[in-house]
């Protein structure tokens, strides 16, 4: 496995005519965490399904090892998608069976899978409400076991679609400290840029299906004339000086 | 919606009638209703014999008579509905009450029917008060219940949920826009939001259908918890059926 994602050329037009990328090169390495941004209907979702076999583009693509179409199953369980709406991903009654889904479908032994829920349990801090159904947790909670969901398949590369979306300011801190936490390479979708500069060192601007700059997090998000460009901002008054940078 | 935020179980969760295997709550008080269902009016002390069953099972579950009433009463009426007309429209001999009269054969019908009704619905409550509705799911997949059935049931269950919740955000848009409608003719704001509503659970659907494959969903649903059918069971499902066949077999 020589990298994390490796495309070249990747195009993919949807049935209906609308192109939702055209032509996207993205090289990124073992380790990395990289933030996709770009304004809506940029091909962000496009990207991220490309990423596990839920969509079939043309051009190159090798993901964890695996070229386009070659182990779907063993590629599914390598790379871990965390949807927007935890709503979608949690559809089982119970937080410790949704859990147990992916390791389940992967055939793993019981005892095996019990590890595997404890592990992903305790990387979100959810052991205590196990056995709550989803309906009972709060979004923020929804959102935590959503990503414990993927990392019981314990994937090498996690791909994430707009983690904060709708979370208050504190739930929003809690969850980048415990993504911050996650030893993965990690593929970041976000309009939350200040999340972006926190959690990734480098980042991507995917605009209309390509991507137009690539670059260390602090000069993307430092150019305002690129972000606007691609309908992007700032918060006002978020310093990019005061962010606690990663090496 | 805090009336739809429970599981349904009531009573004791540690009860031995909560501890039992669903499948043996399952086949045992779906027999309860068989019995009842079977039971002419002459062999009478059947029914008996069931409402004691029940009673039996509700006081080990310490499933509170309110409990059981607060549920019934929501089904019982529409049953009972159709069956209280049966006394006025069957022939046979009259039977004077008071300003009406009535076919004595049409009364005998509506006594069977409602008694036949109350054991049904009483023992329906019992099994959704003492086993949570995916218990009851995979008591019916085990039992070989088509797969295709269960999947929806379970769904339903789930995202029965988020789609109230979505209807009623909908509906605080409604009347946050003024929306009070007088007569039929407005009614058409309701049929938008039905639409809306459809085309939002579809592409849910879809998405969960992603959500699923991308966890390498291979189309039967994976079961964390296996059941296991003890001697507790074989012995509540015998204690049943012995007792509640000899005295159907009996009275008639």
């Amino acid at each position: 496995m020589s990298c994390a994602i490796h495309a070249r050329g990747l195009r993919f037009t949807y049935p209906n005519g609308v192109v939702g990328l055209d032509g996207v090169d993205l090289h990124v390495t073992h380790g990395e965490r990289v933030a996709v941004l770009g304004p809506n209907g940029a091909g962000k979702t496009t990207l991220m399904l490309q990423l596990n076999a839920l969509l079939k583009g043309e051009g190159e693509l090798e993901v964890a090892g695996l070229r386009a179409g070659e182990d779907v199953r063993e590629l599914r369980s390598r790379v871990g998608l965390v949807f927007q709406d935890p709503d979608d991903q949690l559809f089982m009654p119970t937080v410790r069976e949704d859990v147990a889904f992916g390791p389940l479908n992967r055939g793993c032994s019981r005892e095996e899978v019990e590890d595997r829920i404890a592990e992903a349990l305790a990387a979100v801090r959810m052991q205590e409400l196990a056995d709550r159904a989803p309906h009972q947790l709060s979004l923020g909670q929804r959102r935590r076991v959503a990503i414990a969901t993927v990392l019981a398949m314990r994937p090498s590369l996690l791909v994430l679609d707009e983690p904060s979306a709708n979370l208050d300011p504190r739930t929003r801190r809690e969850l980048m400290e415990l993504l911050d936490r996650v030893e993965r390479t990690m593929l970041v979708v976000t309009h939350d840029l200040p999340l972006a500069a926190t959690l990734c060192e480098r980042a991507v601007i995917l605009s209309a299906g390509r991507i137009v700059a690539d670059g260390p997090c602090p000069d993307i998000l430092g150019d305002t004339d690129l972000l606007a460009a691609h309908d992007l901002e700032l918060p006002e008054g978020f310093d990019l000086g005061r962010v606690p940078l990663r090496a | 919606m805090s009336g739809l935020n429970q599981t349904g179980i009531a009573g004791d969760p540690h009860s031995p009638i909560h501890r039992l295997d669903p499948r043996a709550k399952l086949i045992g008080l779906a027999g309860v209703t068989l019995v009842a269902v079977s039971t002419p009016l002459e062999a009478w002390p059947a029914y008996v014999a069931c409402a004691a069953t029940l009673i039996v099972v509700a006081a080990l579950a310490r499933v509170h008579p309110r409990t059981v009433w607060t549920r019934v009463r929501v089904v019982l009426p529409l049953v009972l509905f159709v069956a209280v007309f049966v006394p006025f429209v069957r022939e046979g001999d009259p039977v004077d009450l008071g300003p009406v009269t009535v076919s004595e054969q049409g009364l005998a019908t509506f006594a069977t029917v409602s008694a036949k009704a109350i054991l049904g619905t009483c023992s329906a409550v019992l099994l959704g008060a003492t086993t949570s509705f995916p218990d009851v799911l995979h008591a019916l997949e085990r039992l070989r219940a088509p797969r295709l059935l269960i999947l929806i049931a379970a769904f339903m269950y789930r995202y029965l949920f988020v789609i109230v919740d979505e209807v009623s955000r909908m509906r605080a848009a409604l009347a946050a826009r003024g929306y009070a409608p007088r007569h039929a003719l407005q009614a058409a704001a309701i049929g938008r939001v039905a639409t809306a509503l459809f085309l939002r659970t579809y592409e849910r659907a879809e998405r969960v259908h992603l959500a699923m494959v991308a966890r390498g969903w291979t189309q039967t649903m994976p079961r964390l918890n296996v059941l296991t059918y003890t001697r507790a069971d074989a012995i509540f499902v015998g204690a049943l059926a012995a007792s509640l066949l000899s005295v159907r077999v009996i009275a008639a």
